[in-house]
Formats: C-alpha cells, structure tokens, sequence
C-alpha cells in the first residue's frame, strides 16, 4: 500500500527512470550470475560502441555529413592513451589527464581531416572521409619504420588499466560473496560515459549550434542564408563528433589493455554507421539502442551453430559463416521494416526527402 | 625508362579493370544518387562462377568455348543477382532516408560473401593453367597476348556502353531519369524498368570484369569484392560519379597511380616509406583532385541555385 | 531616415559560360522604401538576388550597403550586414519545425556557443529564452502562430511563403528581399501577403520585390527597375516604368499590366 501511494508520488517517468537504474546497476551482476563472464564483456562493449554512435550521430545524424572513416577517431584516442600510458616509451601518465587528452586531440583531428571536405557534398564526402580513415590505418601499421612509433602491426601490449594510486581497476575483489571483477569496473566506467554523452548530445541538439547544424542538413545554401557560417558550424560538428570516438578509444585501450590497427579497420566505420542508420538518425536514444542491439546480436548469433546441431545433428553450415549471414539477413529485414530506423527522432530528424514533388530523390540525394 | 613504361602497362592493364567495374557504381549512382555497396560483391560472385564453370568444363571443350560458356554463365548469374539486389535492397526503400538502402546493401554484400564462402570456402580458388598466352617485349616491356586481350575488351565494353547510353531509346531513357526520374515518369519513361535495367547492365560488365579478374590475378577469393569495390567506388569519385565517362578515366587513371607509386615511392620518399605507403599515396590524389574539382574530374559543377 | 541609399549597385555584371546573365547593371534602392524588380523569364534577377546575398560574385562592378562595400563577403558575412532574403523555389529546413525555422533566423544576432550549450550556463538559458520569445513574435507577427510546432514540409504553400519572410526577419536585416513571394499563392493569400509587407514597410523595413504579379508591384512598390537579357531598361515608380517605351516593347507590345503570370517563372 504504501508502495502504490509512493509511486504515485514519484509519478510515472520518475517510477520507470528508478527502475532503469536499478536494472543498470544490477545488470552485469546479474549476466555474469546467468549467461556467463563474457556477456558482461560484451555490455561494456555494447557501451562503448554506444559511444562512438552517439559521436558519430553528431556528424551524420544531426548536420548530415555523412562520414566513413569516423573509426579513425576511435583510433587517435586508443593510440594516444596506449602511447602515453605503456612501457611503448615508458610513459605512465595519469588517465585522468590522457583521457581527455584523447579527447581533444581526435576533436583536433576532426578539423584538420573535415577542413579539406568543406566543399564536398554528400558521397564526395563519405570517399574522402573513408579515404582518411585508412590513411590512418596505414600509418599506425607502418609507423614502426624507420622510428619505431606504433610498434606496426604487433600493436602495443601491456596498456595501463584505468588507475588511482593504489587503486587499479584491474584487481578484483570480493565483497559479500559477490566476485567483483574489472570488467563489473568498467560497466559502470563505460556507463557513468554514456550517461554523460548522452547529456552532452542532447543539449547540444536543443541549443543554438544543434539547430544550426540541422540548417545546415536540410539546407546548406538557405542556412548560409540564414548568417550561418556554414564551414565553422560544420568543423564544430566534425570535431565534436571526433572527440566523442578519441575518448571511447582511450577507454578501449585501458579496458583492453591492447591494441593494434586491426581494432581500426574500414568495417568498423561501417558498422559504427549502421548502428546510427539502424538505431535511428539524430534521435539519441535511437542510437544507443542501435549500438547495443548490433553489438549484442552477432554475440546472440554466436548460439546459432550449437542450434543447427541440436536441430539438424550434423553441421551444414560453418557456424561463423552461419552468423555473418544471420547479421546480414537482420540487417536487411530490419532497415525494410523500420526505414526511418528502429527508433527514429519524434517528428523525423532524418534526412528523408520531404518535397519529393518539388525534387526528384535523385537530386535529392545529390544535395544531401 | 623501362621501368616507368612497363608500370604504365600494368597499372593501364589494372586500371581498366577497375574502369569496368567502376562502371557498375557510377551508372547507379547516376540514376538512384545511392552507392551500390554490394557491387564489389557481385563481380567477386563473377569470378567465383567463372572459375567454377571452367572446372567442370576444363579438358571437354576448346579453350575458346570454354571460357565463352563461362563467361556468359557469370553474365547470367551476375545480371539475375543484379535484379535481385535491386528488388530487395533499393526498390522498397526508394522513398525512404537516403541512407537506409545503404544498410540494406551492407546486408546483402555481407550475404553475398557468405554465401560465396559456403559455396567455393574460404581459401583463394586458382585458375587451372589453360594455356600459355605469348608473349611480347616491345620497347623493355613485357606484356602477354592475354593481357592485351583484357585491355581490348575492356575498352570494347566502355565504348559499347556510351554508344548505347547515347544513341538507343533505352539508354536515353536512362539518361532521362538520371537526369530526373520524376519529369522521365511524366513523359512517359518507366523509370522502374530503366534502374532495374541499370542494375542488371552494371551486374553484367562487373561479371565480365570478374572474369578478367580471374585471368589477370590466377585466382579469385569470397572476400575480394571488398577491397575491389572499395577501388573501384574511388575511381568513379575521382572521375566524377555519375558520369560514365568519368567512371573510365577514374579506373585507368586510378590503376596508373597505384601502378607507379607502388613502383615508386620508395625512391621518391628516399627509403623512407616503402610501397605499403601505396594506398596513401592514391588517397592523398583522390583528396587533392577533389579539393581542386569538388565533383570530380569530368563531373558537373553542382552549381547551386539559389 | 530621407532619402539616403541602402543598397548601390554599380554596373554588376554576371555571366555564366558564354551566356551573359547580368549586363551593367545599376540601382540604388533607398532606406524605407518598398524597390520592385520586374522582367520576363531569364531577364536575371534571380541572379540579381544571388549577387546580392553573395551566393556567387559578380565578375564585374561592385555593390554598397549603407556605404560600405559588399565585394568578397561571404553570403554568411552579408545576412550579419543586414541583409535578408527568401528564395523562389521555397527553401525552408523542412524537417525541422516551423518555430526551429525562425529560431535558426536568430543565429546571426546571438552567441552561445558549445560551452554554453554544454555547461548550460545563465546566459546560455537567457539567450535561449530570448530566442524562442522572439521567434513565437514572428510567428505571430507573420500569422503563422497556430502551426509553430508543426514540420515545415507539412504547411500549405502559402504558409510556407510566409515562413521563409518570418526566418528572414528573424536575422533582424535592414533590407529584406523577397523573391517572387506571391508565386502560388492564391487571391486571399496574395492580399494577406500585401497587407504583411505594407505592415513592415511601415516599421520602417527596406522591401526589394521581385515578381511576377506585375499587378502586385505596381500596387507595393515606391520605385522599380526592369530586367530585359540582363540588362535594365528602365527604372522609376511604376506610372514611368509603365509608360516606358522600351519596356512594353519587352513585353511584346502587350500592355504589362493585361500580362498573365508565366506559368513557370525563371
């Protein structure tokens, strides 16, 4: 009784966001308990890519600028934690001062990469950008050569996990009877993150520069129009967006505590893109759900070769073919079924053609 | 010198490779405005079907048939997966955001690769030795009757194609509804055959570029599609995408470039980077062109109306 | 305010590829009053427009706003000057709403930037505050307060028209310039529109019309100026331009008034 009267106090959003927490806070407890350590690993991956989509919906879903090589940023902001905190040189700096480092420096890399593609619209856009993430690519597996930065493709082992004095996220305790290892640490590190992006995207789409860069999505000639400085507007987006993938790189380096080009490759962008595209352009929650659901369902797939066993007892597809295809599959029956994403912005920031009697979506496109 | 002259050979050799199957992204683009993602994938499927065909037929017929038969084997399955890909992954989607069919091609191609893997597995399938192509040095180069075949071909095909976009009442129906899709249903153009009729034409060139892949390299591999794409998509930005003509000049031009900056980076950069830096080198071309012309080589100005 | 100069061009000229688009072309169009620009299809004044709000340079002449020169502006540069315009074929950002439509308006007035965003700081919360206020009293100033929440895309034709002014005003320019804002519009549409832009004259803005409906323009305008191939021959008030030999000759000896609207305008 005195339940109901509380939750009629605390009303309806307050009800559901309490359980959202308490769900949150139990949930790695609860998969470790259940399905086993290596799905916790795989929410605080889940995380982390909800990062990189919420960075990337800054410059894709909100100004438009459709962008291919965004996993460049992750990049910048793996290799300047794994650098500054390994024995790579022998630093040890502090992740509270790397971090945001990365951060800056990957926002830093969102200019001096998007300065060059101001001019270019759409598909121009999308080569020039995956062009940039290779270059990228290519230099870390190479730079071991003649000074040895990178260490080229053997990557940088022995990262330093996420540390405070004596206190390292790498231990692992137990309290109660209850195991709590680094990955439990991490979730709640990766999450405290997304929370936080989550706010800063959400107040920048209601402020004066989120409604610029939607000008300039829909418009680029009338924002111009409109006193927008449409080439610093797009470069704030650029590097925005960037900042958010550097500090999910550094992130990545210490919970990995490894890392090498391979982590970086053009797929990645890709499904970094297809988590926005899927989840739902410019609608916050859209894309973390995209991100969560493409993280978790190759992992889910993964049940799909005992499954063939079980049913048909002989193996007549190789069970990680079997998941590729199965991803491919959902991919397309998804995007057929939810055009506009699963989750897309309550009246549509998205880029659909809204006159198409007034431009053909070919042009359209073309603009766009 | 010789050097120089016999990497001009091969990357024009590449390059025209590229220029084929180049042509399957520009013409739809040109058409839907969309990038075909899944178009690599089909001229890998082309290479596959070819080297599986040869198989079975290898020793019962002249060489000659053989590779006719398979060939226009590859032509048939490539064009149906064309018309396949269009039904499923562009026509439903043709009003919705522009980059949802996006998604759904990045779902088919990952279909097709693994498909493909199931089918031919997943370890580089080689080209029986069919026969021995003689061979020509002329001027320090070295070149072989078989490679100057591929060459012909391809121009053959690019000189074909824009003598049909230009000159039959399909290919101005195309170019209608390039030009806009709407106006061309209005006058009378059924646009929906004209871009099913774009895929299939498209599907059908990269088959014939996947069958020259398959005697250009010895062998053929279910993941190749990708990387090929990925080329073959920068030759058309870099010709002007869109444009046909741009698509062929982006394909040669393209294939020199890797051609040389693999032969020569190394002396350029003094040993300092070696010819792993290659596709930098042909980024940094790409970017420079763009920068210099923002719809490529041969594309339109978008001047803007205002 | 009298009759100082708002705008001067002087000797514009325009051409694109071998065709010449704008020819010598010179005006002055004073502060306070309502200029029209008037022509048949391809006379370029919608080139006209574009030099004006710096889409692209003019290859040749120059252009003056309160005295100062525009050459080498950015189109961005010139909506800060106090320069504001529409567009012909409606350009508004149609997946946002109308209200977002005219608070984007107010960018070249405001400044908060991302920190202010992020840190959602006082100013940045006064600032927003101001901005919406301002854009519900041009919604409403433009009639259009009823649909503020509604997407762009989803108004009627008329609606749209008069969103397009409402975004403009929003920039707070000293001179608005509509390009052919009547085009679609029906009867009572058209005299809402009239009675709008005599409101605003009458607070003083600078009005630059151009338009099909020469009836319209005769009725609105102070001055006006006629386009013919790139070129202006003849420019005065409206009982002058009408009697003007040279522009009943363009019309094709058709008394201008008895013109119909094309269909398809330039």
């Amino acid at each position: 009784m005195l339940l109901v009267s509380k939750c009629h106090f605390l009303g309806h959003k307050k009800l559901l966001g309490l359980i959202l927490c308490i769900v949150l806070f139990a949930l790695p407890f609860l998969l470790d308990q259940y399905l086993g350590r290596a799905w916790v690993r795989i929410i605080d991956f889940a995380l982390l890519f909800s990062l990189l989509a919420l960075g990337l919906n800054i410059v894709v879903g909100y100004a438009g600028l459709l962008d291919l090589g965004y996993i460049a940023f992750f990049a910048v902001g793996a290799y300047c934690y794994g650098l500054l905190c390994s024995p790579q040189f022998g630093l040890h700096w502090p992740f509270w001062f790397v971090l945001p480092l990365g951060a800056l420096l990957a926002g830093l890399f969102g200019i001096v990469l998007g300065a060059p593609t101001l001019k270019l619209r759409g598909d121009y856009l999308a080569i020039v950008t995956l062009g940039f993430g290779e270059i990228i690519r290519i230099f870390l597996n190479n730079l071991n050569h003649p000074v040895n930065i990178t260490n080229g493709a053997q990557g940088i082992t022995l990262i330093d996990p996420l540390q405070w004095q004596s206190i390292s996220l790498a231990q692992t305790i137990h309290w109660g009877g209850i195991e709590i290892a680094p990955v439990h640490y991490y979730y709640f590190v990766f999450l405290f993150c997304t929370m936080f992006m989550l706010v800063v995207s959400s107040r920048l789409e209601r402020s004066r520069i989120g409604r610029a860069w939607m000008a300039i999505r829909e418009d680029e000639v009338a924002a111009a129009c409109m006193g927008l400085n449409t080439r610093n507007i797009k470069l704030t987006a650029f590097a925005m967006g960037a900042s958010f993938g550097g500090l999910a790189g550094g992130l990545f380096a210490a919970f990995q505590g490894f890392i090498s080009p391979e982590s970086f490759t053009l797929t990645d962008s890709i499904m970094v893109l297809c988590m926005v595209v899927l989840g739902g352009m410019g609608h916050v929650s859209g894309v973390v759900l995209g991100a969560i659901l493409l993280s978790v369902l190759p992992e889910i797939l993964r049940y799909a070769g005992p499954l063939q066993m079980t049913l048909l007892h002989r193996v007549w597809v190789d069970p990680s073919d079997l998941r590729m295809l199965l991803f491919g599959l959902a991919l397309i029956v998804m995007m057929l079924l939810r055009p506009k994403g699963l989750w897309p912005a309550k009246h549509g920031a998205s880029t659909n053609a809204p006159s198409e009697n007034t431009e053909p979506p070919a042009k359209n496109a073309q603009h766009g | 010198m010789d050097i120089f002259l016999q990497q001009m050979v091969n990357g024009l050799l590449l390059g025209s490779i590229y220029a084929l199957v180049a042509l399957g992204y520009t013409m739809v683009y040109g058409i839907l405005g969309l990038i075909n993602f899944a178009h690599g994938d089909i001229v890998m499927v082309g290479a596959m079907v070819t080297l599986s065909t040869i198989g079975v037929l290898e020793g019962h017929l002249p060489i000659g048939v053989i590779l006719l038969v398979a060939c226009l084997v590859a032509i048939v399955v490539c064009v149906l997966m064309g018309l396949l890909l269009e039904r499923v992954a562009y026509r439903p989607l043709r009003h919705a955001p522009r980059l949802a069919p996006l998604i759904t091609a990045i779902g088919v191609s990952l279909l097709i690769q693994y498909s493909a893997a199931l089918i031919w597995g997943k370890q580089y399938i080689a080209l029986p030795e069919l026969f021995k192509p003689s061979q020509y040095v002329w001027a320090g180069v070295e070149i072989n009757a078989l490679q100057i075949f591929i060459f012909v071909l391809a121009l053959l095909i690019m000189a074909s194609l824009a003598l049909f976009v230009k000159h039959t009442r399909l290919g101005r129906a195309m170019q209608a509804t390039e030009q806009n899709a709407d106006s061309a249903t209005l006058m009378g153009v059924n646009t929906t055959g004209v871009i099913a009729l774009t895929f299939a034409i498209g599907a059908a060139i990269g088959a014939v570029a996947g069958v020259m892949i398959d005697l250009y390299y010895g062998q053929a591999h279910y993941f190749m599609g990708f990387l090929l794409g990925l080329k073959a998509f920068t030759a058309a930005v870099l010709g002007g995408i869109g444009h046909i003509g741009g698509a062929m000049l982006g394909g040669l031009l393209l294939g020199v470039i890797e051609s040389l900056s693999a032969g020569y980076i190394g002396d350029l950069t003094g040993g300092l980077f070696g010819s792993n830096y290659r596709d930098v080198f042909t980024f940094f071309v790409l970017i420079g062109v763009l920068m210099l012309r923002p719809s490529g080589l041969l594309g339109r100005a978008t001047t803007e109306r205002a | 305010m009298g009759n100082q100069s708002l705008l001067e061009a002087h000797h514009l000229g325009k051409h694109f590829g071998g065709l010449r688009a704008l020819n010598q072309v010179s005006l002055n169009i004073l502060r306070g009053e309502i200029f029209g620009l008037i022509g048949p299809n391809g006379a370029g004044k919608t080139t006209l427009f574009n030099l004006i709000t710096g889409i692209y340079p003019p290859d040749e002449g120059t252009l003056f706003f309160n005295q100062q020169p525009l050459n080498g502006l950015k189109t961005h540069q010139i909506t800060r000057a106090g320069i504001a315009r529409t567009f012909q074929n409606i350009r508004l950002f149609s997946q946002m709403s109308a209200l977002e439509n005219v608070m984007v308006g107010c960018h070249p007035r405001t400044r908060t930037g991302v920190w202010g965003a992020l840190f959602n700081t006082a100013s940045a919360r006064a600032e927003e505050a101001m901005i919406l206020a301002r854009a519900h009293a041009l919604l409403k100033t433009c009639g259009l307060s009823q649909q503020a929440q509604r997407q762009a895309y989803q108004l009627s034709y008329g609606d749209q028209r008069r969103l397009e002014i409402a975004r403009a005003l929003a920039t707070e320019p000293q001179l608005l310039a509509l390009d052919e804002p009547a085009a679609g519009l029906n009867h009572t549409e058209t005299e809402a529109l009239k009675t709008l832009l005599l409101h605003l004259n009458a607070q003083g803005m600078t009005l630059l019309l151009i338009e099909h409906d020469v009836k319209l323009v005769m009725g609105l305008c102070d001055r006006m100026a006629v386009l013919d191939f790139g070129e202006k021959i003849a420019e005065g008030s409206p009982r002058e331009v009408r009697q003007n030999p040279h522009v009943i000759k363009a019309y094709l000896g058709t008394d201008p008034i008895d013109e119909p609207a094309p269909v398809n305008p330039s």
